[in-house]
C-alpha cells in the first residue's frame, strides 16, 4: 500500500505555521502611547476600586502627593511622581489591551449598523421596519443582495450568503432551511436566491453585538480564577500592609521613625504591583488570541475551562482524517486485467464532482499514467442517487462493433452494484465478494466497478476507498497526551472501520456509530471521572452534549441551536480549532501564574535596596545588607519605586502575547517557568534596581 | 575510654535522632491514620459517648465541626480559669493563692491553645491539683485538639464530593484515649528510668552542702513531662523548664524529650500520605519540613558553637544561659526542636543566644511553627501552605491549581490566604501595640536591637502558639497578660476555623482525575516550591522587623 495521494487542500487551511503555535498578537511601542488618553481616564476611582493592588497604589500617590505639597523634596516629589505612574502604567496595560480588539470592534460595528427589515404578517403581508425593532419569532424575507437584519434560523428556501464580515472568508456559503446549515447571522449579505428568517435574538443582543462587547473587553466578567487570584493578591497586599504599619513603632523604638513617604514606597514596592497591574489586561488579551483565530468564546470562563480539559471529543471526519474517502488501491477481479479496470474506474469518475471520484481519477493516473481525461464522445453520465447507489457513464461503442450498442460502466455501493449485475445475469466471482469483505474489515470502503457490455455484465474489480489519516495528526496526539489530555474519536462509522483509523491515528479512544445520545453519555462518563470534556459539533442534535461538555465549541455553519448550547463559536468551523483553544487556555493561565511569581520574587531585591536605607541611620551596619551598593538611601527607595513603575510597562507585551507555551507536561513546564521567572524574578531586579540607581544619583537632591 | 569531643558527640547525637524518628516514622505513622479513620468503636469510647449524649456515628459538615470545636475549646478556657481563680478552696494546693485574673485568662487561653505560655513560674504559682485535672488533661485535649482538626482537613482533601468532614467528638476522644495517653504513659516510664522524679510532695527544705538551706519542691514530674513533650505543649512544671534537673537530668533524657517533641509531628505527614492513598505524598511534605529543620538546626548550633565575642572566643562557645549538663550542641538541638514544633519547653535561655541563633530560633516560630510544627497544627499549617504553592505553580502549568484533585478556587484560596493573615496580625499588631507606650515598653529587659527581638519573640511566641519565652520580657502584667492571651487565643483558634472550613469545601469537591498535565506535588521540583514558599512568605512578611531585631544585633556583633 505505497500509494501516494496528494490530498486535495482544506477547504480552510488554519493560519498556523507549525502543528503548535499559540501565534502572537503584533504589539508596536505606538500603542502604548495612543492609549495614553485611555490610561489617564482609567484614574477614575470607580475603575481603580476594581483592582486591590492598585488601589492600595493610588492612594499612596494621593498621599504622598498631600505631603509633598506640605513639605516639599525632590524626594517626596520625586516619589509621588512615579507613584502616579505605576498607576498609569497599570492602566496603560489595560487600555493597549482593550485598544487592540477596538479595531476589530470598529469593522464589526459598521456590520451591525441599522437596515431595514422586510417583516412577515401574518404569514404573508410584508412590512418594512428597522431592524432593531426585530424581536424572537419574526419572520422577515432577505431577497438576494440584501442585508440578513438579525440572526436567525432559514425557515425557508435555499440561498448563498457572503458571510465575510464576520468570517473574513470571501468564499458565499450556502444557507437552507432544515438541517445543519439553517443559522445566518445578521449583517451578512444574501447573494443569491430568497430565504426567509426566523429571528432568534434579541435586538442588541445579537452575535455581533455580542462579538462587539467580547473584543472591546466592555462586558469582560472576572473568570472565576482571576477572581482567585485577586483574592491572593488582595491578601498579600494586606500583609504587607499590615507589615508596613506595624513598621512604624518598631523603627520609632530603633530611634528611627520613618517619614509616611518612605513607607508609602516600601509598601507599594512589596505589594504585587507587577501582576496587579497586569492581570486585566492578561485576561483581555486572552480572549483577544481567540478572537484571532476567529474563535468567540461566550465567557472567559469557558477560556479558563478549556485549559483544564482532560478529554477532547474530536470528530473524526475533518480533524483526524481528511474529510472524504480517497481511491487507495484497485483490485481487478479474476480474469481482468488491471488495466481494464483501471480504464473503467476512470471512465465511471470522470463526471463524479465528488472528492472520491476525483480520487479515483488521480489514483488512475498516478499508478497507470495519463489517461484519456477528455469525456468521450457522445457518453452520457448517470449521476449518483440515492436509490440506486452508483453512479457512472453510457458510452456509444466504437464504430464496427455492434453499431447502436451502448456500454455501461456502473461504481458504486458493493451491494448496489452486484445486484445490478446479477439483474442483468451477470456473474459475481466469490473472490470479488471476498476482497469486498476484506476491504470493510480494514476499515475501508469497497466501490465495485461493473460494466455492460454487448449484453453481458460482469464485475471489472473493487475500487478500494480509504479515509486517510491526516498528516502529523499522530504526533499531534502524542502531544496531547504528554499535556495530560485523552482523545476520543467520535465517528458514525461502524466500529470496525472506527478502530481501524482509531488505531492509525493513534488515538486513546473512539466512539462509533456515535449517536447524539452516545455522544452526552460519553461526556458525563468522563466528567463524574473527574475529567473537563471539549469537544466540538454543528448540528442541532448535537446541542445537548455542546451543553453539557465543559468547553463545547459550535461550528459557525452549525444551526443557532448548536451555537447557542455551545460556550465558544468557531467562525472557520475548523475541527482541528479545538487543540488551540486548549493551548490558548493554558497560555492565558500559565501567564498569570508566572507573572505572580514574577512579581512576589522581586521583592526580595526590593527589601535589600529599601530597608537598609531605612535603618541605616540607627544601624549603620545593616549597611552590610545593601548588597547592590545603592548610592543614597533616598536613591535606593526612589530606584526601588523607579523599577517597579517601569517593570510594568517592561512586561506589557509579554501580558499581550502570553508567556512561550510548548505541549509538554506538567512537570517540565514547571520546572521551566519556576527558573525562568521565579530565579529570574529573584535576579533581575538587583541588576535593574542597580541600573536605575546610577541614573537616579545623578539627580541633584538625592 | 576517650571522651567524645563535642561536635562528634554532637552528630552522634543528631544521627541517633533521626534513626528513631525513622524507625518509628512509618508504624506510628499508619497507626495514627488508621485509628483516627477507623468506623469501629471501643467500648469505653461508646460509653463516653453515651454519657456526653454524642452520636458516635454522625458524620458532620465543617460549620458543626468548627462549633463543636469552638464550643470544646470555650469551656475548656472557662473551666481551667475557674480553676485557677479557685485553686485555693481546693485539695493539693499547697497553700497557692488564687491566680489574678488577667494571669488567669492568658494561662487558661495559653493552655488550651496547645501554647502553654507561663507568665507565672510553675512551682510558685500552681499547685498539683491544678497540674493535673487542669492543666495536664488541656496538655491532652489541646494536642488532640490539632490532630482532629488536621485529619478533618486531610478528609475533606480525600473525600469525593460528600462535604462531611467527620465527627470532632470521635476525633477528640480517640486522640486522646488511643494516641496520647498510651503513648504518654510509655514515656512517663521512660522518663522516669531516665531518672525524671514523679512523687507528690510539696516543698521540702533540705541542707545543702555549703550548710545553707534550699527549698526543693518534688510533684508529678514525669508524667507531666511526657504529655508536655508528646503534645507539643511545653508548659514546665517548673520555671526553669527542661533545663531543670528534676524535668531533664540527663543527656540521655535530654535526648529522649527531643524525640518526644519530634514524634507525632514528624509521624504525621505519613498518616497524611497513607489517608490520600500516596504515601510519597507524605514524603514530600516530609522532605520540606525536614528539609527547613536541618538548615536551621545547622545554622543555630553553628552559631552557638562558632559564636563571636569576647567572652564566647575564650571559653570556646556561646555558653551562657545553656546547662553544662547538654552543651551547645544539645542545647542548640532542643531550641530548634522546640521552636519548630509549637512546644515551648526549653532546656536553655533563648535570650542568651547569639543574636544569629536567636534570630534563627525565632525565624522558626515566625514560620507558623510547619517544620514538623505542633500535633495536628503542624500538619494543617503545612498543607495551607502546599494550598498557596499549589495555586501558584499549578497557574504555571496551564490548569486551575488543584491538590491532590481538589480544585483550588476563589473559596479555597480565601480561606488559605486568610490563614496566612490570622497569626501575623496577632502577632505585628500586638508587637506594635506593645512598643507605642511607654509604659509596655518598660517590661522589656533589654535596649535596643535585643529588647525588640524579646519582645517580637514574646507575640511570635504566643500567636504561633510556641509558648517558649525568650525571656527578657518581664510579661506578668495585666497588660501583657491580656494582650499575649489574646494573640494565643487568635493565633489558634481563627486558623483552625478556616482550616475546617477549607476542609469541608474540599470535602464538597468531587476530585479531578490526574494527568500528565496535572501539577505533580510528589516530585523534589513541587517540594521545593513548597519550602520556597514556606520561608519567602514568612521572609517577606516579617523580613524589616526582623532587619531592626536579630539581623541588627547579629550585623553589629559581625562589625565589632
Amino acid at each position: 500500500m505505497s500509494t501516494t495521494l496528494t490530498p486535495t487542500p482544506a477547504p480552510r487551511a488554519p493560519q498556523q505555521d507549525g502543528p503548535h503555535r499559540v501565534a502572537s498578537g503584533a504589539f508596536t511601542p505606538r500603542q502604548l502611547v495612543s492609549s495614553l488618553p485611555d490610561a489617564v481616564r482609567k484614574l477614575d476611582p470607580r475603575h481603580l476600586v476594581r483592582t486591590p493592588v492598585m488601589l492600595v497604589v493610588a492612594v499612596g500617590a494621593v498621599l504622598t502627593t498631600v505631603l509633598a505639597v506640605l513639605d516639599p523634596s525632590v524626594f517626596a516629589w520625586v516619589i509621588a511622581a512615579w507613584l502616579w505612574t505605576t498607576v498609569l502604567f497599570a492602566n496603560l496595560a489595560e487600555a493597549v489591551a482593550e485598544g487592540r480588539g477596538r479595531a476589530q470592534a470598529a469593522s464589526l460595528r459598521r456590520v451591525s449598523t441599522e437596515t431595514t427589515a422586510r417583516r412577515l404578517e401574518r404569514g404573508h403581508d410584508e412590512v418594512r421596519v428597522p431592524s432593531s425593532s426585530l424581536r424572537p419569532g419574526d419572520l422577515v424575507v432577505v431577497e438576494a443582495g440584501e442585508t440578513v437584519p438579525g440572526d436567525g434560523d432559514v425557515v425557508e428556501g435555499v440561498a448563498s450568503v457572503d458571510e465575510s464580515a464576520i468570517t473574513g472568508e470571501s468564499a458565499p456559503v450556502v444557507r437552507e432551511s432544515g438541517g445543519d446549515r439553517s443559522a445566518v447571522t445578521g449583517g451578512t449579505t444574501v447573494l443569491s436566491d430568497r430565504i426567509v428568517v426566523r429571528v432568534t435574538a434579541e435586538p442588541g443582543e445579537s452575535f455581533v453585538d455580542r462579538m462587539i462587547a467580547l473584543v472591546e473587553g466592555s462586558a469582560r466578567q472576572r473568570t472565576p480564577n482571576e477572581i482567585a487570584l485577586n483574592i491572593l493578591l488582595a491578601s498579600l497586599t494586606l500583609v504587607f500592609l499590615l507589615a508596613v504599619v506595624t513598621l512604624q513603632p518598631m523603627a520609632a523604638y530603633s530611634g528611627d521613625p520613618q517619614s509616611t513617604v518612605v513607607l508609602v514606597a516600601l509598601l507599594v514596592c512589596l505589594i504585587p504591583t507587577t501582576i496587579g497591574a497586569l492581570l486585566s489586561a492578561i485576561g483581555i488579551a486572552g480572549m483577544d488570541r481567540l478572537v484571532q483565530r476567529n474563535v468567540l468564546a461566550v465567557s472567559g470562563r469557558a477560556v479558563e475551562a478549556a485549559g483544564d480539559v482532560g478529554t477532547l471529543l474530536l470528530d473524526k471526519t475533518g480533524t483526524i482524517t481528511l474529510g472524504n474517502r480517497q481511491a487507495h488501491e484497485l483490485l481487478p477481479a479474476p480474469g481482468v486485467d488491471v488495466l481494464e479496470l483501471a480504464d473503467a474506474a476512470q471512465l465511471s469518475s470522470l463526471a463524479d464532482a465528488t472528492p472520491e471520484g476525483r480520487s479515483v481519477v488521480v489514483l488512475v493516473e498516478e499508478r497507470h499514467g495519463p489517461r484519456t481525461r477528455e469525456h468521450p464522445a457522445g457518453a452520457a453520465f448517470v449521476p449518483f442517487t440515492a436509490q440506486t447507489r452508483m453512479s457512472g457513464v453510457d458510452l456509444r461503442e466504437e464504430p464496427g462493433a455492434h453499431p447502436g450498442d451502448v456500454r455501461e460502466v456502473r461504481k458504486g455501493a458493493a451491494a448496489a452494484v452486484t445486484h445490478w449485475v446479477r439483474t442483468l445475469g451477470g456473474h459475481v466471482p466469490a473472490q470479488v465478494e471476498q476482497v469486498v469483505e476484506d476491504v470493510a474489515t480494514s476499515g475501508g470502503t469497497p466501490l465495485v466497478v461493473a460494466e455492460h457490455r454487448g449484453g453481458t455484465a460482469r464485475v471489472l474489480g473493487v475500487v478500494h476507498l480509504k479515509d486517510v489519516v491526516k498528516e502529523g495528526v499522530r504526533e499531534r496526539f502524542e502531544q496531547l497526551r504528554a499535556m495530560g489530555i485523552r482523545t476520543v474519536m467520535v465517528t458514525g462509522d461502524n466500529a470496525r472501520t472506527a478502530r481501524a483509523i482509531a488505531q492509525e491515528a493513534g488515538v486513546d479512544d473512539v466512539l462509533a456509530e456515535a449517536t447524539p445520545e452516545d455522544k452526552l453519555e460519553l461526556i458525563r462518563r468522563e466528567q463524574s471521572g473527574g475529567r473537563l470534556v471539549a469537544m466540538m459539533g454543528d448540528g442541532t442534535n448535537d446541542a445537548p452534549a455542546l451543553a453539557q461538555a465543559d468547553v463545547g465549541v459550535a461550528m459557525n455553519t452549525g444551526t443557532s441551536a448548536a451555537k447557542e448550547a455551545g460556550n465558544m463559536v468557531d467562525l472557520d468551523s475548523d475541527p482541528t480549532k479545538l487543540i488551540e483553544i486548549v493551548e490558548i487556555g493554558k497560555q492565558l493561565l500559565i501567564t498569570r501564574g508566572a507573572l505572580t511569581t514574577f512579581s512576589l520574587a522581586n521583592d526580595v531585591a526590593k527589601y535589600f535596596a529599601i530597608v537598609p536605607a531605612m535603618f541605616v541611620t540607627a544601624h549603620p551596619q545593616l549597611d552590610a545588607l545593601n548588597v547592590m551598593r545603592l548610592a543614597t538611601p533616598q536613591s535606593a527607595v526612589v530606584s526601588a519605586v523607579v523599577f517597579n513603575a517601569l517593570v510594568i510597562v517592561a512586561l506589557i507585551p509579554l501580558a499581550l502575547r502570553g508567556v512561550r507555551y510548548r505541549p509538554a507536561s506538567a512537570a517540565s513546564l514547571l520546572r521551566r517557568n519556576l527558573l525562568v521567572y521565579g530565579l529570574g524574578g529573584v535576579v533581575a531586579p538587583f541588576a535593574g534596581i542597580k541600573l536605575v540607581d546610577l541614573i537616579v544619583s545623578l539627580l541633584p537632591g538625592m | 575510654m576517650p571522651a567524645l569531643d563535642d561536635t562528634t558527640a554532637g552528630l552522634l547525637q543528631i544521627g541517633l535522632l533521626v534513626v528513631l524518628l525513622a524507625a518509628v516514622h512509618v508504624p506510628l505513622g499508619d497507626f495514627l491514620a488508621r485509628t483516627l479513620t477507623s468506623p469501629r468503636h471501643l467500648r469505653a469510647e461508646r460509653a463516653l459517648y453515651r454519657v456526653l449524649r454524642v452520636d458516635g456515628d454522625a458524620d458532620t459538615r465543617w460549620p458543626t465541626y468548627a462549633v463543636s470545636v469552638l464550643a470544646f475549646s470555650t469551656v475548656s478556657i472557662l473551666f481551667l480559669y475557674t480553676f485557677l481563680r479557685l485553686q485555693r478552696f481546693l485539695p493539693l494546693s499547697l497553700g497557692m493563692p488564687a491566680m489574678e485574673a488577667t494571669q488567669a485568662w492568658n494561662t487558661a487561653v495559653s493552655f488550651t491553645a496547645n501554647t502553654n505560655w507561663q507568665s507565672y513560674s510553675g512551682e510558685a504559682a500552681v499547685g498539683h491539683l491544678v497540674q493535673m485535672a487542669g492543666l495536664a488533661v488541656q496538655n491532652f485535649v489541646s494536642a488532640a485538639v490539632g490532630l482532629s482538626v488536621a485529619i478533618a482537613l486531610v478528609r475533606g482533601l480525600v473525600r469525593a464530593g460528600t462535604g462531611t468532614i467527620g465527627n470532632f467528638w470521635v476525633d477528640l476522644t480517640r486522640s486522646t484515649l488511643r494516641v496520647l495517653l498510651p503513648m504518654a504513659v510509655v514515656a512517663a516510664v521512660l522518663l522516669l528510668l531516665c531518672g525524671v522524679v514523679q512523687n507528690l510532695s510539696g516543698a521540702t527544705a533540705h541542707t545543702t552542702l555549703a550548710g545553707g538551706t534550699q527549698t526543693v519542691v518534688g510533684g508529678p514530674i514525669a508524667s507531666q513531662e511526657a504529655v508536655k513533650l508528646l503534645g507539643t505543649n511545653g508548659g514546665g512544671f517548673f520555671n526553669a523548664n527542661s533545663a531543670h534537673p528534676f524535668e531533664n537530668p540527663t543527656p540521655l533524657s535530654n535526648l529522649l524529650q527531643v524525640f518526644l517533641i519530634l514524634v507525632i509531628p514528624s509521624s504525621l505527614p505519613r498518616t497524611f500520605g497513607t489517608l490520600v492513598g500516596d504515601t510519597r505524598q507524605g514524603l514530600a511534605v516530609l522532605s520540606v519540613m525536614g528539609g527547613i529543620f536541618a538548615v536551621s538546626l545547622a545554622l543555630t548550633t553553628w552559631a552557638e558553637v562558632h559564636a563571636g565575642g569576647a567572652v564566647p572566643q575564650a571559653v570556646g562557645a556561646a555558653v551562657e544561659g545553656k546547662e553544662t549538663r547538654f552543651g551547645e550542641w544539645a542545647s542548640a538541638l532542643f531550641a530548634t526542636a522546640t521552636t519548630s514544633t509549637s512546644t515551648g519547653a526549653v532546656n536553655s535561655f533563648h535570650d542568651s543566644y547569639t543574636a544569629l541563633g536567636g534570630g534563627v530560633v525565632l525565624f522558626n516560630v515566625l514560620l507558623g511553627e510547619v517544620t514538623p510544627g505542633g500535633v495536628g497544627s503542624g500538619l494543617y499549617g503545612i498543607l495551607v501552605l502546599a494550598v498557596i504553592a499549589v495555586f501558584v505553580g499549578g497557574l504555571m502549568v496551564g490548569r486551575t491549581p488543584e491538590y491532590l484533585g481538589k480544585k483550588i478556587r476563589q473559596r479555597e484560596i480565601t480561606l488559605a490566604a486568610l490563614y496566612l493573615l490570622a497569626t501575623p496580625f496577632a502577632l505585628l499588631s500586638g508587637t506594635a501595640i506593645a512598643l507605642s507606650s511607654e509604659a509596655t515598653r518598660s517590661a522589656l529587659l533589654n535596649s535596643g536591637p535585643h529588647g525588640l527581638t524579646e519582645l517580637m519573640y514574646g507575640f511570635a511566641s504566643a500567636a504561633n502558639n510556641n509558648g517558649s519565652a525568650f525571656a527578657g520580657l518581664g510579661a506578668n502584667t495585666p497588660f501583657y497578660n491580656t494582650a499575649l492571651g489574646l494573640a494565643m487565643w487568635i493565633g489558634r483558634f481563627v486558623p483552625m476555623v478556616l482550616v475546617i472550613a477549607l476542609a469541608g469545601a474540599f470535602a464538597r469537591q468531587r476530585p479531578a482525575a490526574p494527568t500528565a498535565g496535572t501539577l505533580p506535588t510528589r516530585t523534589p521540583t513541587f517540594a521545593g516550591l513548597h519550602a520556597t514558599v514556606v520561608v519567602v512568605v514568612t521572609g517577606l512578611t516579617f523580613f524589616p522587623a526582623l532587619a531592626l531585631g536579630p539581623l541588627a544585633e547579629a550585623l553589629s556583633g559581625a562589625a565589632s
